[in-house]
């Protein structure tokens, strides 16, 4: 930086109109950034400010913490938490499951086209959501789906007459998790590839057993991307609807499908009780994200 | 290492059976329309529906313009950052990153109550106004991984001294992304496309709060009102997120390699 603005001095001490040629040179060397800054100032700063200076408004502009406070209203709280619970336990369920299937394939042993392929499905699946994904579960889980009528025909395990349900809490987490643990074993991979050898062998002349090694090597150092990748997969399922609405319609009450419902039909009767909750949702996501950012500036010191 | 062999074979085992009962359940199911027999009535239904041809050519041509409109934003961006401006790339990628920290809903939210019919920019005013906005919120859902792509697609080049030569020989900027540049990361750039369109073709909160005609509200109001036909649906749909992958990883093997690249 300080060798910048000395050269730029040096110029500017010989050569003669050194201001026009800035002058000019200012616009055009922001003219290829323009239409981007432009674009994602008009359609996604400026909408997402809107809605978060008007969860502290009322209807005559005036601020307020009340929409705010609005949201502790029972039927609010309890989306907020099902959110929560959904959301958490499938990054959890995806994470672990995605980790112990990246391992399996990179440090097994298994063969080489096992690995390739379970790359290239983790791909797809990590991009199979929404509602087809919705469709998939009811025909495997549903009443009549394939694999409730097998459980009971072969087993004479009947899940439904056990409690479950596809459109409950469970149902919902087993299904997000079917684009959690590919999205999991996508991003953790590289991580577990970026274990040098190396480490394992010095661990070994040091006298190291295969569970130190583990311990005291491996975990540290995949923690971080760990922990960054369940937060990832975390805010991934918090805001998503698609799925959970083509599954349950509204009868189980995620925040996404309130906010959704609230956008279509002002269901709680105060516009601006939509703005706080939209408010709540970048809160959550956006801290998650922070998190994030951190655990991943830690994990990227070792796998270089 | 061989009870390591063995845990491996499990867990990989536990893994595709959690993948592939549902695709099979799904298929199985897709097929059990005719009383009594496997048929593939409820794909002839599907494919024949004129609500299907309209909605699916409706995301089609939404997708084709949220790439093109995606490629017009991002390629003279990360093109500039790279070449002019490299202190603002901790902005843009965060900016990039943004449309994943913020749920689709709170975007399309934004949008409804910003560029209303009484607004100063009525988007929403007219039908047309919708579509644009619309596709403008899906290259919004498409940015962080456009500009990724379009950003490890330049990577692999001399932007600088394909830049120069191209000055020397007398081009201007226009000549030099769109003949120069452009030619040289189409392949990272299709890669963005076919993943913008992987995303876009289903995509059901935008199109469905914004009331158009779209794939995805289709797909989601065939799910509430029948049985049979929302399974061949989910098949395929599932065929073209696999369709749209693979051509990823055949362009892949297209692309240049150097030294540099991250992955």
């Amino acid at each position: 930086m300080t060798d910048l603005s000395l050269s730029d001095h040096a110029v500017a001490g010989k050569t003669a109109p050194p201001s026009e040629a800035r002058a000019l040179r200012l616009p055009t060397q922001w003219l290829g950034v323009a239409p981007f800054f432009i674009f994602a100032i008009m359609f996604l700063i400026l909408p997402t400010l809107y809605l978060m200076l008007g969860a502290f408004q009322n209807d005559a502009g005036e601020f307020t913490f009340e929409n705010i406070a609005a949201l502790a209203q029972p039927s609010i709280v309890a989306a907020y938490w099902i959110s929560l619970k959904v959301s958490l336990s499938s990054a959890l369920i995806g994470a672990f499951a995605g980790l112990a299937i990246a391992i399996a394939i990179v440090r097994g042993g298994l063969p080489e086209w096992i690995r390739s392929a379970t790359l290239t499905f983790s791909g797809v699946a990590s991009n199979f959501a929404g509602v087809p994904l919705a469709f998939a579960f009811l025909a495997t889980l549903g009443r009549l789906g394939l694999a409730t009528v097998l459980l009971n025909t072969v087993f004479g395990l009947n899940i439904y007459a056990h409690g479950f349900n596809i459109l409950s809490f469970w149902g919902l987490t087993l299904t997000y998790v079917y684009f959690q643990i590919p999205l999991m074993v996508v991003i953790i991979t590289p991580a577990i590839d970026g274990l040098k050898k190396e480490w394992g062998e010095a661990a070994a002349t040091l006298g190291a057993t295969q569970a130190q090694y583990w311990r005291m090597v491996v975990i540290p150092v995949i923690w971080p991307s760990f922990l960054g990748t369940v937060i990832l997969l975390f805010a991934n399922a918090f805001g998503a609807i698609a799925t959970a609405y083509a599954l349950t319609g509204s009868s189980l009450n995620i925040v996404p499908i309130l906010l959704y419902a609230q956008i279509r039909g002002d269901v709680l009767h105060n516009a601006h009780l939509g703005y706080a909750i939209a408010f709540g949702m970048i809160v959550i996501t956006g801290l998650a994200n922070v998190f994030y950012i951190w655990f991943r500036t830690r994990s990227e010191r070792w796998l270089k | 290492m061989k009870s390591g062999k063995f845990w491996a074979w499990v867990v990989f085992a536990l893994g595709a059976a959690y993948f592939f009962i549902p695709l099979i359940a799904t298929v199985e199911f897709s097929m059990r329309m005719r009383r009594g027999a496997y048929s593939f009535d409820a794909y002839q239904i599907v494919l024949g529906d004129p609500r299907f041809q309209a909605t699916f050519g409706y995301s089609v041509l939404a997708a084709v313009f949220t790439i093109i409109l995606g490629v017009l934003i991002v390629v003279p961006a990360a093109y500039w950052i790279r070449l002019r401006l490299p202190h603002l790339r901790p902005i843009v990628e965060f900016i990039t990153l943004l449309p994943l920290v913020i749920p689709a809903i709170v975007i399309v939210f934004g949008y409804i109550r910003m560029y209303g019919s009484n607004s100063p920019l009525p988007f929403l005013a007219t039908d047309m106004g919708t579509n644009a906005l619309l596709v403008i919120g899906y290259a919004m859902l498409a940015l962080p991984y456009m500009y990724r792509a379009v950003d490890t697609g330049l990577r692999t080049i001399d932007v600088r001294t394909l830049t120069e030569a191209a000055q020397i020989l007398g081009a201007g900027w226009g000549t030099i992304i769109g003949r120069v540049i452009l030619p040289n990361v189409l392949i990272a750039v299709l890669s963005g496309a076919f993943l913008t369109f992987a995303i876009v073709i289903g995509e059901f909160t935008m199109a469905s709060l914004l009331n158009r005609p779209a794939f995805g509200p289709y797909l989601q109001n065939v799910g509430a009102n029948r049985a049979y036909e929302p399974a061949a649906l989910a098949i395929i749909a599932f065929a073209i997120t696999w369709g749209c992958m693979s051509l990823i990883q055949i362009l892949s093997r297209f692309a240049p390699r150097s030294a540099n690249r991250p992955n």
